[in-house]
Protein backbone atom coordinates (compact mmCIF):
# COMPACT_ATOMS: atom_id res chain seq x y z
CA UNK A 1 0.00 0.00 0.00
CA UNK A 2 1.43 3.32 -0.83
CA UNK A 3 1.74 6.33 1.66
CA UNK A 4 -1.42 7.69 0.12
CA UNK A 5 -3.31 4.77 0.73
CA UNK A 6 -2.45 4.78 4.46
CA UNK A 7 -3.28 7.85 5.28
CA UNK A 8 -6.74 7.68 3.63
CA UNK A 9 -6.98 4.08 5.92
CA UNK A 10 -5.67 6.25 9.07
CA UNK A 11 -8.34 8.89 7.71
CA UNK A 12 -10.98 6.41 7.25
CA UNK A 13 -10.81 5.27 10.73
CA UNK A 14 -10.36 8.22 12.42
CA UNK A 15 -13.72 9.24 10.84
CA UNK A 16 -15.10 5.91 12.18
CA UNK A 17 -13.44 6.25 15.19
CA UNK A 18 -14.75 9.68 16.36
CA UNK A 19 -18.23 8.53 14.27
CA UNK A 20 -18.50 5.08 17.02
CA UNK A 21 -17.49 7.26 20.05
CA UNK A 22 -20.59 10.08 18.60
CA UNK A 23 -23.23 7.48 17.97
CA UNK A 24 -21.91 5.72 21.85
CA UNK A 25 -21.89 8.75 23.39
CA UNK A 26 -25.55 9.16 22.13
CA UNK A 27 -26.87 6.10 23.24
CA UNK A 28 -25.50 6.27 26.78
CA UNK A 29 -26.91 9.60 27.38
CA UNK A 30 -30.41 8.60 25.79
CA UNK A 31 -30.31 5.55 28.18
CA UNK A 32 -29.33 7.04 31.36
CA UNK A 33 -31.86 10.03 30.33
CA UNK A 34 -34.56 6.97 29.94
CA UNK A 35 -33.65 5.60 32.51
CA UNK A 36 -32.70 8.91 35.17
CA UNK A 37 -35.72 10.81 34.08
CA UNK A 38 -38.57 8.41 35.13
CA UNK A 39 -36.59 7.59 38.78
CA UNK A 40 -36.59 11.58 39.03
CA UNK A 41 -40.18 11.72 38.77
CA UNK A 42 -40.68 8.37 41.15
CA UNK A 43 -39.23 10.32 43.41
CA UNK A 44 -41.10 13.62 43.53
CA UNK A 45 -44.04 11.55 43.70
CA UNK A 46 -42.51 9.31 46.47
CA UNK A 47 -42.98 12.48 48.44
CA UNK A 48 -46.83 12.56 48.23
CA UNK A 49 -47.91 10.66 51.42
CA UNK A 50 -51.48 9.34 51.48
CA UNK A 51 -53.08 10.76 53.96
CA UNK A 52 -53.75 7.78 56.25
CA UNK A 53 -49.94 6.68 56.37
CA UNK A 54 -48.83 7.87 59.48
CA UNK A 55 -44.71 7.97 60.14
CA UNK A 56 -43.07 6.75 63.01
CA UNK A 57 -42.55 8.90 65.88
CA UNK A 58 -39.66 11.60 65.37
CA UNK A 59 -40.01 10.88 61.37
CA UNK A 60 -38.20 13.45 59.55
CA UNK A 61 -40.39 15.74 57.62
CA UNK A 62 -40.95 13.78 53.77
CA UNK A 63 -38.52 15.35 52.00
CA UNK A 64 -36.11 14.73 54.47
CA UNK A 65 -36.96 11.42 55.18
CA UNK A 66 -36.98 9.83 52.46
CA UNK A 67 -33.03 10.95 52.20
CA UNK A 68 -32.30 9.23 55.31
CA UNK A 69 -34.34 6.22 55.40
CA UNK A 70 -33.10 3.30 54.36
CA UNK A 71 -35.79 0.94 54.40
CA UNK A 72 -34.36 -1.88 56.26
CA UNK A 73 -36.99 -2.53 58.93
CA UNK A 74 -35.47 -2.21 62.05
CA UNK A 75 -37.97 -0.41 63.62
CA UNK A 76 -40.62 -2.32 62.37
CA UNK A 77 -38.84 -5.50 64.08
CA UNK A 78 -38.82 -3.56 67.37
CA UNK A 79 -42.34 -2.14 67.36
CA UNK A 80 -43.66 -4.75 70.03
CA UNK A 81 -47.55 -4.19 68.84
CA UNK A 82 -47.16 -4.58 65.13
CA UNK A 83 -48.29 -1.16 64.43
CA UNK A 84 -45.53 -0.54 61.90
CA UNK A 85 -45.17 -2.08 58.78
CA UNK A 86 -43.25 -1.27 55.29
CA UNK A 87 -44.77 -0.22 52.69
CA UNK A 88 -45.02 -2.56 49.91
CA UNK A 89 -44.22 -2.20 45.77
CA UNK A 90 -47.66 -0.56 44.78
CA UNK A 91 -48.65 0.59 47.29
CA UNK A 92 -48.77 4.76 47.44
CA UNK A 93 -46.36 5.10 50.53
CA UNK A 94 -42.57 5.01 49.32
CA UNK A 95 -41.79 1.65 48.70
CA UNK A 96 -39.94 0.07 51.77
CA UNK A 97 -40.85 2.91 53.89
CA UNK A 98 -42.09 2.26 57.11
CA UNK A 99 -45.38 3.50 57.96
CA UNK A 100 -48.79 2.99 60.04
CA UNK A 101 -52.67 3.00 59.75
CA UNK A 102 -54.04 4.20 62.72
CA UNK A 103 -57.68 2.83 62.22
CA UNK A 104 -55.68 -0.74 61.61
CA UNK A 105 -53.14 -0.52 64.44
CA UNK A 106 -52.62 2.44 66.45
CA UNK A 107 -49.18 3.96 68.43
CA UNK A 108 -49.00 2.86 71.43
CA UNK A 109 -46.87 5.59 72.37
CA UNK A 110 -44.33 3.14 74.78
CA UNK A 111 -42.23 5.36 77.13
CA UNK A 112 -38.78 3.97 75.77
CA UNK A 113 -39.51 4.39 72.30
CA UNK A 114 -37.96 1.43 70.85
CA UNK A 115 -38.45 2.24 67.05
CA UNK A 116 -36.12 5.23 67.71
CA UNK A 117 -33.72 3.74 69.34
CA UNK A 118 -33.70 0.90 65.79
CA UNK A 119 -32.88 3.27 63.70
CA UNK A 120 -29.80 2.88 62.25
CA UNK A 121 -30.40 6.53 60.59
CA UNK A 122 -31.44 9.53 61.41
CA UNK A 123 -34.73 9.41 59.69
CA UNK A 124 -36.18 8.81 63.21
CA UNK A 125 -35.06 11.69 65.02
CA UNK A 126 -32.71 10.16 68.19
CA UNK A 127 -33.76 13.22 70.28
CA UNK A 128 -37.05 12.26 70.29
CA UNK A 129 -37.10 11.38 74.22
CA UNK A 130 -40.36 11.66 75.42
CA UNK A 131 -42.88 10.14 73.21
CA UNK A 132 -45.55 12.95 74.50
CA UNK A 133 -43.34 15.21 72.09
CA UNK A 134 -43.95 13.09 69.31
CA UNK A 135 -45.93 14.69 66.24
CA UNK A 136 -47.00 11.58 64.32
CA UNK A 137 -49.81 13.47 62.90
CA UNK A 138 -53.01 15.66 64.19
CA UNK A 139 -56.23 14.37 65.35
CA UNK A 140 -59.22 16.01 63.20
CA UNK A 141 -62.78 15.55 64.48
CA UNK A 142 -63.24 15.58 60.39
CA UNK A 143 -66.97 14.39 60.66
CA UNK A 144 -69.17 16.83 62.43
CA UNK A 145 -72.45 15.75 61.66
CA UNK A 146 -72.03 12.15 62.53
CA UNK A 147 -69.85 12.34 65.38
CA UNK A 148 -72.66 11.18 68.50
CA UNK A 149 -71.35 13.66 70.92
CA UNK A 150 -71.99 16.53 68.08
CA UNK A 151 -75.66 14.66 67.82
CA UNK A 152 -75.77 15.33 71.61
CA UNK A 153 -74.94 11.72 72.97
CA UNK A 154 -72.46 10.96 75.35
CA UNK A 155 -69.96 8.85 73.53
CA UNK A 156 -66.45 10.08 74.63
CA UNK A 157 -64.60 7.27 73.10
CA UNK A 158 -62.26 9.46 71.67
CA UNK A 159 -61.97 11.30 74.93
CA UNK A 160 -61.35 8.22 77.40
CA UNK A 161 -58.99 6.27 75.30
CA UNK A 162 -56.29 9.05 74.50
CA UNK A 163 -53.31 8.54 75.94
CA UNK A 164 -52.77 12.47 76.87
CA UNK A 165 -56.76 12.99 78.00
CA UNK A 166 -57.70 16.27 79.07
CA UNK A 167 -54.40 17.58 77.65
CA UNK A 168 -54.57 16.68 73.77
CA UNK A 169 -58.28 15.95 73.53
CA UNK A 170 -60.83 18.12 76.40
CA UNK A 171 -64.28 17.93 76.38
CA UNK A 172 -65.88 21.50 75.77
CA UNK A 173 -69.83 21.87 76.60
CA UNK A 174 -71.88 23.49 74.06
CA UNK A 175 -75.55 24.38 74.47
CA UNK A 176 -77.75 21.35 72.58
CA UNK A 177 -80.11 23.64 70.32
CA UNK A 178 -82.39 20.80 69.39
CA UNK A 179 -83.64 19.52 73.03
CA UNK A 180 -83.01 23.03 74.50
CA UNK A 181 -82.30 22.07 77.77
CA UNK A 182 -79.31 19.66 77.39
CA UNK A 183 -75.12 19.76 77.17
CA UNK A 184 -73.42 18.87 74.09
CA UNK A 185 -70.05 17.92 74.68
CA UNK A 186 -67.72 18.88 72.05
CA UNK A 187 -64.24 16.83 71.66
CA UNK A 188 -61.74 19.30 70.92
CA UNK A 189 -58.59 18.26 69.96
CA UNK A 190 -55.52 20.80 71.31
CA UNK A 191 -52.36 20.39 68.30
CA UNK A 192 -50.17 21.60 71.63
CA UNK A 193 -50.60 18.25 72.74
CA UNK A 194 -52.15 15.88 70.35
CA UNK A 195 -49.06 13.09 69.86
CA UNK A 196 -51.05 11.96 66.60
CA UNK A 197 -50.54 8.19 68.39
CA UNK A 198 -54.09 7.40 66.61
CA UNK A 199 -56.07 5.62 69.13
CA UNK A 200 -58.64 7.65 68.85
CA UNK A 201 -59.32 7.20 65.60
CA UNK A 202 -58.76 3.78 65.91
CA UNK A 203 -61.57 3.44 69.17
CA UNK A 204 -64.00 5.71 67.41
CA UNK A 205 -67.47 3.58 67.53
CA UNK A 206 -68.43 4.80 64.42
CA UNK A 207 -68.49 2.68 61.27
CA UNK A 208 -66.15 4.93 59.67
CA UNK A 209 -64.72 6.69 62.00
CA UNK A 210 -65.38 10.54 62.45
CA UNK A 211 -62.02 11.40 63.99
CA UNK A 212 -59.26 10.61 62.04
CA UNK A 213 -54.73 11.67 62.47
CA UNK A 214 -53.63 13.32 59.57
CA UNK A 215 -50.46 14.74 58.62
CA UNK A 216 -49.86 17.75 59.97
CA UNK A 217 -49.44 19.94 56.81
CA UNK A 218 -53.17 18.63 56.04
CA UNK A 219 -54.61 19.48 59.80
CA UNK A 220 -53.08 22.47 60.53
CA UNK A 221 -54.03 26.17 59.25
CA UNK A 222 -51.92 28.91 60.26
CA UNK A 223 -52.14 32.93 59.96
CA UNK A 224 -50.36 34.93 57.75
CA UNK A 225 -47.15 35.89 59.28
CA UNK A 226 -47.76 39.30 59.86
CA UNK A 227 -51.36 38.68 61.85
CA UNK A 228 -51.67 39.45 65.53
CA UNK A 229 -54.68 38.66 68.10
CA UNK A 230 -55.07 42.06 69.58
CA UNK A 231 -56.27 40.87 73.13
CA UNK A 232 -52.94 39.26 73.37
CA UNK A 233 -50.54 41.79 72.30
CA UNK A 234 -52.79 44.05 74.60
CA UNK A 235 -52.19 41.79 77.63
CA UNK A 236 -48.18 41.78 76.40
CA UNK A 237 -48.21 45.63 76.48
CA UNK A 238 -50.31 45.69 79.54
CA UNK A 239 -52.23 48.73 78.11
CA UNK A 240 -54.33 49.30 73.85
CA UNK A 241 -51.76 49.65 71.49
CA UNK A 242 -53.67 52.38 69.83
CA UNK A 243 -54.43 54.97 72.11
CA UNK A 244 -57.74 56.72 71.98
CA UNK A 245 -59.77 54.25 70.42
CA UNK A 246 -62.99 55.81 70.21
CA UNK A 247 -65.61 54.20 72.41
CA UNK A 248 -68.73 54.35 69.73
CA UNK A 249 -72.08 55.06 71.59
CA UNK A 250 -74.01 51.96 72.30
CA UNK A 251 -77.26 51.84 70.55
CA UNK A 252 -79.95 50.05 72.74
CA UNK A 253 -82.96 49.97 71.67
CA UNK A 254 -85.12 52.22 72.49
CA UNK A 255 -87.35 50.20 75.25
CA UNK A 256 -84.13 50.49 77.35
CA UNK A 257 -83.11 53.92 76.78
CA UNK B 1 -28.39 -31.09 19.79
CA UNK B 2 -25.70 -29.93 21.28
CA UNK B 3 -24.45 -31.08 24.97
CA UNK B 4 -25.19 -29.31 27.94
CA UNK B 5 -21.92 -27.06 28.88
CA UNK B 6 -20.09 -28.89 31.88
CA UNK B 7 -21.45 -32.25 30.58
CA UNK B 8 -17.73 -33.39 29.68
CA UNK B 9 -16.71 -32.49 33.59
CA UNK B 10 -19.92 -34.44 34.80
CA UNK B 11 -17.97 -37.78 32.91
CA UNK B 12 -14.40 -36.83 34.11
CA UNK B 13 -15.08 -35.65 38.07
CA UNK B 14 -18.60 -36.88 38.37
CA UNK B 15 -21.79 -34.82 39.35
CA UNK B 16 -20.82 -33.43 42.70
CA UNK B 17 -17.68 -32.11 41.68
CA UNK B 18 -18.50 -30.71 38.63
CA UNK B 19 -21.42 -29.06 40.98
CA UNK B 20 -19.84 -28.14 43.91
CA UNK B 21 -19.01 -24.42 43.93
CA UNK B 22 -22.98 -24.02 42.45
CA UNK B 23 -24.06 -25.59 45.28
CA UNK B 24 -22.21 -23.83 47.66
CA UNK B 25 -23.56 -20.72 46.06
CA UNK B 26 -27.01 -21.99 46.27
CA UNK B 27 -26.77 -22.60 50.47
CA UNK B 28 -25.20 -19.50 51.01
CA UNK B 29 -27.64 -17.59 48.84
CA UNK B 30 -30.76 -19.38 50.46
CA UNK B 31 -28.92 -20.18 54.01
CA UNK B 32 -28.74 -16.02 54.10
CA UNK B 33 -32.18 -15.50 53.18
CA UNK B 34 -33.00 -18.03 55.48
CA UNK B 35 -30.89 -16.22 58.56
CA UNK B 36 -33.00 -13.30 57.77
CA UNK B 37 -36.34 -15.47 57.61
CA UNK B 38 -35.85 -17.57 61.11
CA UNK B 39 -36.76 -14.21 63.16
CA UNK B 40 -40.22 -13.36 61.85
CA UNK B 41 -40.88 -17.23 61.12
CA UNK B 42 -39.48 -19.35 64.18
CA UNK B 43 -38.73 -16.25 66.11
CA UNK B 44 -35.07 -17.17 65.80
CA UNK B 45 -33.61 -13.66 66.11
CA UNK B 46 -30.16 -13.83 64.51
CA UNK B 47 -30.46 -11.03 62.13
CA UNK B 48 -33.12 -8.29 61.84
CA UNK B 49 -33.75 -5.94 58.83
CA UNK B 50 -32.43 -6.77 55.38
CA UNK B 51 -29.65 -6.29 53.45
CA UNK B 52 -30.19 -2.74 53.22
CA UNK B 53 -29.16 -2.05 56.86
CA UNK B 54 -29.26 -5.25 59.29
CA UNK B 55 -28.19 -5.78 63.11
CA UNK B 56 -26.96 -9.28 63.75
CA UNK B 57 -27.00 -10.74 67.05
CA UNK B 58 -28.23 -7.23 68.27
CA UNK B 59 -24.62 -5.95 68.32
CA UNK B 60 -23.31 -5.73 64.69
CA UNK B 61 -24.73 -2.78 62.03
CA UNK B 62 -24.20 -3.83 58.83
CA UNK B 63 -25.00 -1.67 56.18
CA UNK B 64 -25.00 -1.62 51.89
CA UNK B 65 -22.20 1.07 51.23
CA UNK B 66 -24.37 2.02 48.04
CA UNK B 67 -27.47 2.32 50.01
CA UNK B 68 -25.69 4.80 52.89
CA UNK B 69 -23.52 6.34 49.61
CA UNK B 70 -27.13 7.29 48.21
CA UNK B 71 -28.23 8.78 51.51
CA UNK B 72 -25.26 10.73 51.81
CA UNK B 73 -25.60 12.15 48.48
CA UNK B 74 -29.10 13.15 49.19
CA UNK B 75 -28.03 15.21 51.78
CA UNK B 76 -28.10 13.44 54.88
CA UNK B 77 -25.62 12.99 57.69
CA UNK B 78 -24.94 9.82 58.31
CA UNK B 79 -25.19 8.11 61.79
CA UNK B 80 -22.04 6.15 63.40
CA UNK B 81 -23.77 2.91 63.30
CA UNK B 82 -24.68 3.27 59.05
CA UNK B 83 -20.89 4.28 58.81
CA UNK B 84 -19.43 1.50 60.52
CA UNK B 85 -21.83 -1.02 59.32
CA UNK B 86 -21.21 0.48 55.55
CA UNK B 87 -16.96 0.36 56.42
CA UNK B 88 -17.43 -3.39 57.24
CA UNK B 89 -19.66 -4.41 54.38
CA UNK B 90 -17.17 -2.83 51.75
CA UNK B 91 -14.33 -3.89 53.73
CA UNK B 92 -15.55 -7.30 53.46
CA UNK B 93 -16.06 -7.61 49.66
CA UNK B 94 -12.89 -5.44 49.44
CA UNK B 95 -11.49 -8.34 50.30
CA UNK B 96 -13.30 -11.39 49.20
CA UNK B 97 -14.12 -9.36 45.48
CA UNK B 98 -16.79 -6.85 45.21
CA UNK B 99 -19.54 -9.15 43.00
CA UNK B 100 -19.18 -11.85 45.11
CA UNK B 101 -22.05 -10.16 46.68
CA UNK B 102 -23.54 -10.52 43.36
CA UNK B 103 -23.25 -14.45 43.29
CA UNK B 104 -23.01 -15.73 46.79
CA UNK B 105 -25.60 -13.50 48.57
CA UNK B 106 -28.24 -11.76 46.13
CA UNK B 107 -31.34 -13.30 45.86
CA UNK B 108 -32.22 -11.70 42.48
CA UNK B 109 -29.29 -13.57 40.65
CA UNK B 110 -31.42 -17.25 41.46
CA UNK B 111 -34.02 -15.85 39.71
CA UNK B 112 -31.43 -14.71 36.59
CA UNK B 113 -29.65 -17.82 36.84
CA UNK B 114 -33.20 -19.65 36.32
CA UNK B 115 -33.97 -17.33 33.03
CA UNK B 116 -30.23 -18.23 31.70
CA UNK B 117 -30.62 -22.22 32.35
CA UNK B 118 -34.27 -21.62 30.55
CA UNK B 119 -33.08 -19.92 27.94
CA UNK B 120 -30.63 -23.04 26.93
CA UNK B 121 -33.04 -25.27 27.69
CA UNK B 122 -35.26 -23.95 25.17
CA UNK B 123 -32.80 -23.25 22.53
CA UNK B 124 -33.74 -19.40 22.78
CA UNK B 125 -30.40 -18.01 21.11
CA UNK B 126 -31.78 -14.19 20.16
CA UNK B 127 -30.24 -11.40 21.84
CA UNK B 128 -30.25 -7.35 22.39
CA UNK B 129 -26.57 -7.00 23.25
CA UNK B 130 -26.12 -4.18 25.37
CA UNK B 131 -23.06 -2.33 26.50
CA UNK B 132 -22.19 -4.20 30.05
CA UNK B 133 -20.92 -0.20 30.56
CA UNK B 134 -24.27 0.55 30.87
CA UNK B 135 -23.90 -0.46 34.22
CA UNK B 136 -21.67 2.39 35.40
CA UNK B 137 -23.95 5.14 33.69
CA UNK B 138 -27.02 4.03 35.22
CA UNK B 139 -25.29 3.47 38.33
CA UNK B 140 -23.87 7.18 37.97
CA UNK B 141 -27.42 8.17 37.02
CA UNK B 142 -28.99 6.79 40.91
CA UNK B 143 -26.49 9.18 42.19
CA UNK B 144 -27.44 12.32 39.72
CA UNK B 145 -30.96 11.99 40.77
CA UNK B 146 -30.38 11.25 44.67
CA UNK B 147 -29.03 14.47 44.57
CA UNK B 148 -31.42 16.33 42.53
CA UNK B 149 -34.51 14.86 44.48
CA UNK B 150 -33.07 14.46 47.91
CA UNK B 151 -34.97 11.10 47.86
CA UNK B 152 -32.82 7.92 47.39
CA UNK B 153 -34.92 7.12 44.69
CA UNK B 154 -33.08 4.39 43.28
CA UNK B 155 -34.53 2.35 46.35
CA UNK B 156 -38.28 3.01 44.79
CA UNK B 157 -37.69 0.28 42.20
CA UNK B 158 -34.31 -1.53 43.35
CA UNK B 159 -35.53 -4.71 42.28
CA UNK B 160 -32.45 -6.34 44.41
CA UNK B 161 -33.71 -4.79 48.11
CA UNK B 162 -37.32 -5.50 46.81
CA UNK B 163 -37.00 -9.22 46.05
CA UNK B 164 -35.47 -9.41 49.54
CA UNK B 165 -37.53 -7.03 51.60
CA UNK B 166 -40.42 -8.65 49.83
CA UNK B 167 -39.67 -12.22 50.79
CA UNK B 168 -39.42 -11.20 54.74
CA UNK B 169 -41.50 -8.39 55.65
CA UNK B 170 -44.16 -8.48 52.77
CA UNK B 171 -43.92 -9.12 48.51
CA UNK B 172 -47.18 -6.24 47.57
CA UNK B 173 -46.58 -6.09 43.68
CA UNK B 174 -42.93 -6.47 44.01
CA UNK B 175 -42.85 -9.56 42.24
CA UNK B 176 -43.86 -8.06 38.93
CA UNK B 177 -40.61 -6.08 39.24
CA UNK B 178 -38.86 -9.62 39.68
CA UNK B 179 -41.12 -10.96 37.03
CA UNK B 180 -40.36 -8.05 34.53
CA UNK B 181 -35.91 -9.04 34.87
CA UNK B 182 -36.46 -12.80 34.71
CA UNK B 183 -38.60 -12.13 31.18
CA UNK B 184 -36.34 -9.97 30.73
CA UNK B 185 -32.70 -11.94 31.07
CA UNK B 186 -35.18 -14.97 29.30
CA UNK B 187 -36.11 -13.47 26.02
CA UNK B 188 -34.83 -9.68 25.29
CA UNK B 189 -31.20 -9.60 26.58
CA UNK B 190 -28.88 -12.65 27.77
CA UNK B 191 -27.83 -11.95 30.85
CA UNK B 192 -29.57 -8.80 30.65
CA UNK B 193 -30.00 -7.61 33.95
CA UNK B 194 -27.03 -9.23 36.36
CA UNK B 195 -24.20 -8.56 33.39
CA UNK B 196 -25.22 -5.15 32.08
CA UNK B 197 -27.54 -3.02 33.48
CA UNK B 198 -27.65 -3.41 37.36
CA UNK B 199 -25.90 -0.62 39.11
CA UNK B 200 -26.03 -2.36 42.81
CA UNK B 201 -23.59 -4.84 41.04
CA UNK B 202 -21.80 -1.80 39.33
CA UNK B 203 -21.51 -0.16 42.50
CA UNK B 204 -19.97 -3.59 43.73
CA UNK B 205 -17.88 -4.00 40.63
CA UNK B 206 -15.85 -0.70 42.12
CA UNK B 207 -15.19 -2.16 45.21
CA UNK B 208 -12.89 -5.56 43.79
CA UNK B 209 -10.65 -3.55 42.08
CA UNK B 210 -7.85 -4.83 44.19
CA UNK B 211 -9.52 -7.95 45.28
CA UNK B 212 -6.77 -10.28 46.87
CA UNK B 213 -8.93 -13.10 46.20
CA UNK B 214 -9.88 -14.27 42.71
CA UNK B 215 -10.35 -16.76 40.33
CA UNK B 216 -7.05 -18.22 38.27
CA UNK B 217 -6.97 -20.18 35.26
CA UNK B 218 -4.09 -21.26 36.78
CA UNK B 219 -3.45 -24.68 34.21
CA UNK B 220 -4.41 -23.38 31.28
CA UNK B 221 -1.85 -25.22 29.28
CA UNK B 222 -4.36 -27.77 29.83
CA UNK B 223 -7.41 -25.90 28.61
CA UNK B 224 -9.31 -28.16 25.19
CA UNK B 225 -10.99 -25.33 23.88
CA UNK B 226 -14.34 -26.53 24.91
CA UNK B 227 -15.82 -23.57 25.49
CA UNK B 228 -17.87 -24.44 28.42
CA UNK B 229 -16.53 -22.24 30.52
CA UNK B 230 -17.64 -19.22 28.30
CA UNK B 231 -21.13 -20.87 28.03
CA UNK B 232 -21.75 -20.68 31.68
CA UNK B 233 -20.03 -17.71 33.15
CA UNK B 234 -21.67 -15.02 33.61
CA UNK B 235 -19.72 -12.08 32.46
CA UNK B 236 -17.50 -14.42 29.83
CA UNK B 237 -15.35 -11.76 28.50
CA UNK B 238 -13.47 -11.46 31.84
CA UNK B 239 -12.69 -14.94 31.24
CA UNK B 240 -10.16 -14.80 27.76
CA UNK B 241 -7.12 -12.20 28.75
CA UNK B 242 -6.47 -14.94 31.74
CA UNK B 243 -7.09 -17.95 29.76
CA UNK B 244 -6.11 -17.28 26.29
CA UNK B 245 -3.01 -14.76 27.67
CA UNK B 246 0.25 -17.13 27.09
CA UNK B 247 0.72 -15.64 24.11
CA UNK B 248 0.48 -11.68 25.08
CA UNK B 249 2.33 -12.17 28.44
CA UNK B 250 -0.58 -12.00 30.19
CA UNK B 251 -1.39 -14.00 33.77
CA UNK B 252 -3.36 -16.35 34.64
CA UNK B 253 -5.34 -14.64 36.89
CA UNK B 254 -8.81 -13.02 36.26
CA UNK B 255 -8.42 -9.47 37.32
CA UNK B 256 -11.69 -7.96 35.80
CA UNK B 257 -13.31 -7.10 38.73
CA UNK B 258 -16.53 -8.18 36.36
CA UNK B 259 -15.88 -11.46 36.95
CA UNK B 260 -18.45 -12.35 40.41
CA UNK B 261 -16.37 -15.32 41.67
CA UNK B 262 -19.09 -17.68 41.63
CA UNK B 263 -16.33 -20.41 40.76
CA UNK B 264 -19.15 -21.97 37.80
CA UNK B 265 -15.78 -22.19 35.30
CA UNK B 266 -13.84 -24.14 38.34
CA UNK B 267 -17.28 -26.55 38.26
CA UNK B 268 -17.48 -27.13 34.47
CA UNK B 269 -14.04 -27.53 33.00
CA UNK B 270 -12.72 -30.81 33.18
CA UNK B 271 -9.56 -30.42 32.46
CA UNK B 272 -9.74 -28.54 36.27
CA UNK B 273 -8.12 -25.44 34.54
CA UNK B 274 -9.83 -23.11 36.95
CA UNK B 275 -9.33 -22.73 40.78
CA UNK B 276 -9.76 -19.96 43.79
CA UNK B 277 -6.24 -18.49 43.52
CA UNK B 278 -4.85 -15.17 45.17
CA UNK B 279 -4.39 -11.77 42.69
CA UNK B 280 -0.71 -11.94 43.72
CA UNK B 281 -0.23 -15.66 42.45
CA UNK B 282 -0.20 -14.02 38.86
CA UNK B 283 3.20 -15.10 37.46
CA UNK B 284 3.68 -16.26 33.97
CA UNK B 285 4.27 -19.99 33.39
CA UNK B 286 8.13 -20.94 33.39
CA UNK B 287 8.46 -21.78 29.86
CA UNK B 288 9.53 -25.27 28.67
Amino acid sequence: MNTRGLFQAAERSAFYGRRKFLSDAVKVTCGVVLFGLPLAMLARKARALPADAIRPPGALNEDQFLGACVRCGLCVRACPFDTLRLSEFGSQVATGSPYFVARDIPCEMCEDIPCVAACPTGALDKSLTDIDNAKMGLAVLVDQENCLNFLGLRCDVCYRVCPVIDKAITLDLQHNVRTGKHSRFIPVVHSEYCTGCGKCEKSCVLEQAAIKVLPLHLAKGAPGQHYRLGWEEKEKAGKPLVPGIIDLPDRLPESYQ
Amino acid sequence: MKPMPGADAVKEKGWWKSHQWLLLRRSSQIGILLLFLAGPWADIWVVKGNLNSSLTLDILPLTDPYVALQSLLAGQSLMADVVIGAVVVAGFYILIGGRSYCSWVCPVNIITDLSEWLRRQLGLSSSVSLRSSLRYWLLAATFIVAVASGVIAWELVNPVSMLHRGVIFGMGFAWTIVLAVFLFDLVVSRRGWCGHLCPVGAFYSLLASYSPLRISASRRNACNDCLDCFAVCPEPKVISPALKGVEKNIGPVILSPQCTNCGRCIDVCSKKVFQFSSRFNNQMEAMP
